[in-house]
């Protein structure tokens, strides 16, 4: 009974061993000496994982009386999390070696949150879901204040911490009103009080609780930590940031609402809708005026979160299917994105101003072209990637009969496509002013490069999306029945 | 008699009181980790009078996990605060404005 439990939650079981043992190695021994070797390492033991839950996963098992629930919709949002923490810690060990910043911690709190965010998509208890979200945000609070003796990096933590312990605050409150209408904290009981009664006070619950998941995947009106975090906390960080937690919390987010609240769709649909309208529009208008190009990708990830939210405002499987298509792209076209912000830099310094990029396709043709192809596919030009992830979601809106949704979400995809053109304006036509000047270094051209060449070439009708269509098709469907 | 609505209307009181003091506070970060404790244990009334109330458990456990949570939510912001002060000198909420949000 108990070895069952504990087999259906080895992957997190190993990597929280992992992440706990390495702290003390590294603490009692050579310290930040470590720092870099440990960066490979936990890359390699989050490959390991993915791989090892891709091919050993089937079926839909429950753990510890359904608090823990191992199906394909949790499997592929945890391969997604953890590929893309792996590529991120790759990418951050050269430019924090250059920048006195790899501490041998670093690598480590990631994998902590990394076990944060496993649990997350994995909950299927109110409790299990608070604590695999505490134990990855307060990872994340540490992580972006990484940068001790900078003013910047300390506040954007500050300000991380009190707007997350706010919005953990909320969530908890919508959790102990869920608890006291639905008489239980498992889904699965709250999915059949639902169907007895729906009283108010459950409806108070669900609302605190969207609230609460609206701060962690940055929807407007919920967005205002977004822009000065991602500014503030180094690089590397930031591109960590716009991958894998969003991943987990958009995943916890379809979770809650289908397996908690799926008998009472029309009640939160128009609250999704409303956040993602509202993400849409603020992230394509408010991102115009960013002079800073982390700043600019904050404002592009709350537009992306809106498109996301889309999907799961349909409601339906078609929706969810729409929606992890649309968080895997989002999560390719980020990391090849931060690929070049990473290697923005000037005399040895790092530059973030958009305007070290003007003439860049003199300087560096083939990342200049690596550039435009990601701002065409985070535009949603076709035949890019990124046109599909947005083709998915509002096909999924379109069909669910949120025909408004959808026009909605292509007026603001227009709106937006003016800010990322305006790069590639910048690195094609820009004046020839000295703006960047160093050369990526070998990881991150490769992830450029690879990354470009997926995002280009994807539509091709022999690799069709690499036959992602069906893995999602069959992890939503887990979902939503 | 002290019912649950009784209950739950202290822990409705304290959980705004405890936004407010987020949003309204002007003065001192350390008011803010005040009123981030004062929202979680509203939350935590609420769990006990619900556990009470309908005589299980869970939402007692609950508490316990919101109280341990809490304790190292407060460990890593006074962290993250004795950071901040070192860097600025100064720990007022108008002065946590190097970047305009």
């Amino acid at each position: 009974m108990i070895s069952a439990d504990i087999q259906t939650v080895l992957p997190e079981i190993l990597l929280s061993l992992y992440a706990m043992g390495a702290l003390m190695a590294a603490v009692y021994t050579i310290k930040d000496g470590a720092a870099a070797l440990l960066t490979w390492v936990t890359a390699g033991v989050f490959v390991l994982l993915a791989v090892w839950i891709g091919i050993n996963g089937s079926g839909t098992t429950q753990a510890f009386g359904g608090m823990f629930v191992d199906d394909a919709f949790a499997r592929f949002s945890k391969i997604i999390i953890l590929i893309s923490a792996a590529i991120v810690l790759l990418m951050s060990e050269g430019y924090m070696a250059r920048r006195d910043l790899l501490r041998f911690e670093y690598p480590l709190l990631v994998a902590l949150a990394v076990v944060g965010m496993m649990v997350m998509v994995s909950a299927g208890d109110l409790m299990a879901l608070y604590m695999g979200l505490e134990l990855q945000s307060l990872s994340l609070y540490v992580v972006a204040s990484l940068r001790r003796d900078s003013a910047k990096s300390t506040e954007a933590g500050l300000k991380y911490f009190v707007l997350g312990a706010l919005s953990s605050g909320l969530l908890l409150y919508g959790a102990s009103l869920t608890y006291g209408f639905a008489g239980t904290t498992l889904f699965s009981g709250i999915i059949d009080a639902l169907q007895k009664d729906v009283s108010l006070g459950l409806l108070f619950g669900l609302v605190f609780l969207l609230a609460g998941f609206a701060f962690k995947v940055s929807a407007a009106p919920f967005h205002m930590w977004t822009p000065d975090v991602y500014e503030g906390s180094p690089t590397p960080v930031t591109a960590f940031f716009a991958t894998a937690p969003k991943v987990a919390a958009m995943a916890l987010f379809a979770r809650v609402v289908h397996d908690a609240f799926g008998g009472i769709v029309g009640e939160w649909q128009q609250i999704v809708a409303f956040l993602a309208v509202v993400s849409m529009f603020l992230g394509a208008i408010a991102a115009i005026g960013q002079r800073d190009i982390k700043r600019l990708m904050a404002y592009s990830s709350i537009a992306h979160m809106g498109f996301a939210l889309m999907g799961l405002a349909a409601g339906t499987a078609l929706g969810v299917q729409a929606m992890l298509i649309y968080m895997a792209i989002y999560v390719t076209m980020n990391i090849g994105t931060f690929a070049l912000i990473l290697s923005m830099e000037k005399d040895g310094r790092p530059v973030t101003d958009i305007q070290a990029l003007q003439s860049y396709s003199k300087r560096d043709p083939l990342m200049a072209l690596v550039m435009l192809v990601m701002m065409f596919s985070l535009a949603g030009v076709p035949p890019m990637l990124g046109f599909f992830g947005k083709f998915y979601v509002l096909r999924a809106a379109y069909e669910a009969g949120l025909g408004w949704l959808a026009v909605a979400g292509v007026i603001a995809s227009v709106i937006g496509a003016f800010y990322y053109l305006r790069i590639v304006y910048y690195v094609y036509f820009g004046a020839d002013k000295d703006g960047t000047d160093a050369r990526p270094t070998p990881i991150l051209w490769t992830a450029a490069v690879v990354t470009a060449l997926i995002v280009a070439l994807a539509w091709l009708p022999g690799i069709n999306l690499f036959g992602i269509e069906p893995v999602a098709a069959a992890a939503a469907e887990t979902l939503v029945n | 008699m002290i019912g649950l609505e009784h209950y739950l209307t202290v822990a409705a009181a304290l959980f705004v009181i405890g936004i407010f003091g987020l949003f309204l506070n002007r003065k001192n970060v350390i008011i803010l980790l005040m009123s981030i404790e004062l929202m979680l244990l509203a939350v935590n009334i609420n769990f006990v009078a619900f556990s009470s109330f309908l005589n299980d458990l869970v939402g007692q456990v609950f508490t316990l996990f919101v109280l341990t949570v809490a304790a190292a939510e407060a460990a890593i912001g006074l962290a993250i605060l004795v950071c901040f002060f070192r860097n600025r000198g100064t720990i007022d909420v108008e002065d946590v404005n190097v970047m305009k949000g």
